[in-house]
């Protein structure tokens, strides 16, 4: 199949590509030169309108043994029809949506590929086969090691060389794709009804700290030269105050150097951004993190940005669900795994007209505002923040002054005082908006062949109904109305969207990362046979192989 | 084979010696699954025997024909299988509802109203200093879930039985109370009134507690308070005695509310004992596809969920259904008199390896490969924690999986999608 996308306006910064007519040609699902394509090219003439790349979502909980937890204890989640079954798979959910309803949704609001970024491994055939459950779009599951005992030991013994087989045997074993650390150590502790509070407490029983343990992880993912970096969700994650745990984690990084991206990715900021000592007095950290940030070349972050309305929170870290069963009073899940992780899950509301949630909303744009769009993506933490379908108002709210003004007459006026969001008159760009949307994302993840319209990248293209050299910002509706209804999305050479509507479905691919190059398993084959002598499941039964998944891409590290 | 799977009860153990007739490790009930036992030679239609696409291709137009063809069972095949039967229901606008809707469905239900505090088999092998068992037996139900994963499990910081108390609470003495470091016999359907009593004094409200709960003094009942609070982790495993009994999912909300308490002060998770070996994946695959564990109805082209309208055994008493799929499962032999009369009314197709009762009133039966030895796929074990199932023989029954492919393909095919 060959398209030709005729007489766009393409937006395409990580090619220095600004606003320039032109023709876009994909064959075999990538984009080529125009000589590749012959005669029998189906074209579609889009005359004036905006043309990028296909969006990427680094970090989404769309998978796995949370969500789909949570969708069984909140059926209230799940009466919310999007689309009946004629053709295709009915879809249904409004904040936690069904395995079809989140690979509609993505393409209806012009994303290709999604991130699942939390598996406990032990876990992890079920995330691949929700993952391979999801229609159109490309994605790839981080496995966690913020809490799983041998991670405690290898740091404990400062043993770069163990914990980089390690990591490498896991990601072999999961078909994962990155390393993903939720509170490091806090999750441990919690097994005893404890947290930690900051880099330099103890974990119990291990005699090490999560500066430790995050700073062997980022040694060993820079020398076995994975893709993407650590990614991580800092200690004490919704507190007031907890902004100073995140600068000084954010500082780890400079100890590390990496040319080609990032050894720090540091996520859904907004949610460790607050000032204050309590929830009466906090406010929003995000100028002073914005300005470290971007102060630095090596840590790039991603928004975390709440939405008002029904949220579900779900996340490995266990201590801080438990809390915030506590704090509103509502139902709770947890799931204390193996020696490995945890997790919990609340649901909760974000209201406008409370002063913590009004911070809350206000801390996820200034970061949003204030971070140079190559080191911040746009995420809502799906489904903690809200729904993912609610990027095209968070963009939105970026790039018009006049949005923002009025979304915050309905957000509780504490934010005048607790946020600098309403003296910010910046707006984003368009060029900004897909940096932060496609570029950024996919570098962050070190995907090469993504969030670009260059020759060989995939062939995932989205026109909306906009025209980037000539558009008002003013007219905040007519930029949503845009973003929420693309003209096309086109996922690999095929057309799946058409004017905001799922019109064809295709299945696409499950990125992993082999490591086993850079490393080997050997010296760590002791370790392991006597640490499984504590799980509940045998060593030769434990992981996923490539042939169990739909369709599998390997990319070898290095 | 060395660490093949058995595919009998929710503890799913993985470490099977299995050589083509005899498995080694297997518990007695493990033992009958894996025996020889009489198979069905041929697929049928109305007792004659036909090819497998012949059966198929009949099946999908009795079901693609019916109104509201009910899709019933489920928990004893693979995750492939079930996610096939999840569309197919879907596609045809009919009803999926699985066995949890005659066994823990209560839980489910609690879920929903408190969602519940749990963790991994594997917690309670190496952490759990205090193991309950409330209203269930795993001695006779679940036989090697005391040696691997509870009261004898050698665990990494839990060593052995002699670091752990052991707790059953039942209404009589069952074969695991003679396991348990305490046994509290409590009278039948008192198990709402005992969980209220421990919440109040763990929650430092003694005073509020009556002379007697339920059968147990209230001496009785401060001992086993200061058991569960004295624990630094505890794992509390219920089961049938719970849901089955007064109060149902109030019960197991009651035991959740209780948890929450005792996660105030200590560490505590809560584990139903589930049957089938794969019955966590029938709800959970179910969710995912469709947004809902069981009691699913398709009929307006999207899934709704409804446990007194769409469960099977309500649909069939309210003659909601004009035909059945029945895979893996033996609802004539478990469901109500009239849930069974009115199966038998109906055209009904069934999916199994072996006949049961059900197939007496079947109109086309299609026997099928055995899970976990004839066919492999990915089950869920009680905690939910996937394994991959193996084929340990070769065979000439299709497998679930591929029996409901075809069907899938030919109803989509004569729907016109
Ligand atoms: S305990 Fe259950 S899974 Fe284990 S061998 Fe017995 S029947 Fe099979």
């Amino acid at each position: 199949m060959t398209l030709h996308i005729k007489n766009g306006i393409v937006v395409d910064p990580k090619n220095g590509i600004a606003g320039e007519k032109m023709d876009i040609f994909i064959k075999d699902g990538k984009i080529v030169e125009e000589s590749e394509v012959g005669k029998e090219c189906k074209t579609i003439d889009v005359s004036g309108k905006l043309v990028v790349a296909g969006g990427v979502d680094l970090h989404a909980h769309i998978a796995g043994g949370k969500i789909n937890t949570g969708r069984a204890m909140r059926p209230e989640e799940m009466r919310f029809v999007r689309r009946k079954s004629n053709g295709l798979r009915a879809a249904v959910g409004r904040t936690l949506l069904t395995s079809p309803a989140i690979g509609y949704e993505y393409a209806k609001m012009g994303y290709t590929t999604a991130i699942e970024p939390a598996t406990p491994s032990i876990y992890v055939i079920h995330t691949h086969e929700e993952l391979d459950s999801i229609p159109i779009i490309d994605k790839a599951t981080l496995p966690l090691f913020g809490n799983w005992h041998p991670v405690f030991k290898y740091a404990a013994d400062k043993d770069v060389e163990k914990m980089k087989s390690f990591v490498a045997w896991v990601l072999e074993r999961t078909k994962g794709y990155g390393v993903k650390l939720v509170n490091p150590g806090g999750v441990e502790a919690w097994m005893y009804g404890g947290n930690v509070s900051g880099l330099d407490d103890t974990i119990p029983g291990f005699g090490v700290t999560p500066r430790e343990v995050i700073t062997t992880l980022i040694a060993a993912v820079e020398e076995l030269k994975l893709p993407h970096s650590v990614h991580l969700h800092c200690n004490n994650l919704g507190v007031p105050g907890n902004y100073e745990t995140t600068m000084e984690t954010i500082k780890l990084a400079k100890k590390f150097r990496n040319d080609n991206r990032q050894v720090l990715h540091v996520t859904h900021v907004q949610f460790n951004a607050y000032t204050g000592s309590s929830w009466r007095d906090m406010g929003s950290g995000a100028e002073e993190i914005a300005k470290l940030v971007n102060s630095m070349n090596n840590v790039t972050i991603d928004m975390g940005q709440p939405i008002f309305g029904h949220a579900t929170t779900m996340t490995a870290d266990s201590p801080f669900q438990f809390e915030l069963h506590k704090l509103v009073k509502a139902k709770w899940c947890n799931k204390d795994v193996e020696l490995e992780t945890g997790a919990g899950i609340v649901p909760l509301v974000y209201r406008p007209k409370s002063p913590v949630n009004a911070v809350q909303w206000a801390t996820g744009l200034e970061l949003g505002l204030l971070v140079d769009a190559d080191k911040i993506a746009v995420s809502t933490d799906y489904p903690n923040g809200g729904p993912f379908t609610a990027y095209p108002y968070i963009v939105t709210l970026l790039m018009s002054r006049k949005f923002r003004e009025e979304e915050m007459k309905k957000a509780h006026q504490y934010i005048e005082k607790a946020t600098a969001l309403p003296s910010i008159d910046k707006e984003r760009s368009i060029e900004e908006v897909i940096q932060m949307t496609r570029v950024t994302p996919a570098r962050v993840l070190g995907m090469e062949n993504k969030g670009h319209l260059g020759v060989g990248a995939d062939g995932d293209v989205v026109v909306y109904d906009i025209d980037p050299l000539n558009y008002d910002s003013s007219d905040y509706q007519a930029i949503l109305k845009a973003l929420e209804n693309p003209l096309y999305t086109i996922k690999g050479g095929e057309i799946v969207v058409k004017n905001g509507d799922v019109v064809g479905e295709v299945w696409g691919r499950t990125f992993w990362v082999d490591a086993s190059e850079q490393t080997t398993t050997e010296i760590i084959e002791a370790d392991l046979d006597e640490y499984f002598n504590y799980y509940t499941v045998k060593r030769c039964n434990y992981g996923v192989e490539e042939g169990w998944l739909h369709n599998p891409v390997r990319i070898t590290a290095g | 084979m060395k660490n093949a799977i058995c595919t009998f009860c929710g503890n799913v153990c993985d470490d099977i010696e299995f050589d083509g007739t005899v498995g080694k490790n297997l518990c007695p009930i493990g033992e009958a699954k894996f025996a020889a036992k009489r198979r069905m030679e041929a697929p049928t239609i109305e007792g004659e025997k036909v090819s497998y696409e012949e059966a198929i291709e009949r099946a999908a137009e009795i079901l693609v024909n019916a109104k509201r063809p009910l899709l019933y069972g489920w928990a004893s095949t693979v995750n492939e299988a079930i996610k096939l039967g999840v569309i197919l229901a879907e596609k045809l606008g009919g009803i999926y509802d699985q066995c949890s809707s005659v066994c823990h469905a209560p839980s489910t239900l609690a879920m929903i109203e408190e969602g519940i505090p749990g963790g991994t088999l594997g917690q309670a092998k190496n952490r759990a200093d205090v193991i309950v068992f409330w209203g269930c037996n795993p001695v006779e139900a679940h036989p090697r879930h005391p040696s691997r994963y509870s009261v004898m499990a050698r665990g990494f910081l839990t060593k052995g039985r002699q670091y752990r108390h052991i707790v059953v609470v039942d209404v009589r003495k069952t074969a695991t109370a003679y396991l348990a470091t305490e046994f509290y016999q409590i009278k039948p359907g008192y198990d709402f009134a005992v969980f209220t009593a421990l919440r109040s004094i763990v929650n430092g409200h003694e005073d509020a507690v009556p002379d007697e709960v339920g059968g147990l003094s209230k001496e009785k009942l401060k001992e086993l308070a200061d058991v569960l609070m004295d624990g630094k982790y505890g794992v509390i495993f219920y089961g049938l005695g719970l849901t089955h009994s007064r109060g149902q999912d109030r019960n197991v909300e009651c035991i959740v509310k209780l948890v929450q308490t005792l996660n105030r002060q200590t560490r505590y998770i809560l584990q139903p004992m589930r049957g089938h070996f794969n019955v966590v994946g029938a709800g959970a695959v179910a969710a995912w596809e469709a947004g809902y564990e069981y009691a699913i109805d398709f009929s307006r082209g999207y899934p709704r969920f409804s446990p007194s309208e769409f469960t099977a055994v309500e649909a069939l008493l309210r003659k909601d259904c004009d035909a059945a799929l029945i895979v893996a499962s033996d609802p004539a032999a478990h469901f109500p008199k009239k849930a069974v009369e009115r199966l038998a009314e109906i055209p009904v197709i069934q999916i199994d390896p072996h006949p049961n009762v059900t197939t007496l009133l079947a109109d086309i039966v299609i026997p099928s490969a055995i899970v976990g030895i004839e066919a492999e796929g990915t089950v869920y074990r009680m905690d939910g924690i996937p394994l991959r199932v193996k084929k340990l023989r070769e065979t000439e029954y299709w497998s679930d999986y591929q029996i409901l492919r075809l069907m899938l393909d030919k109803v989509i095919q004569m729907k016109g999608e």
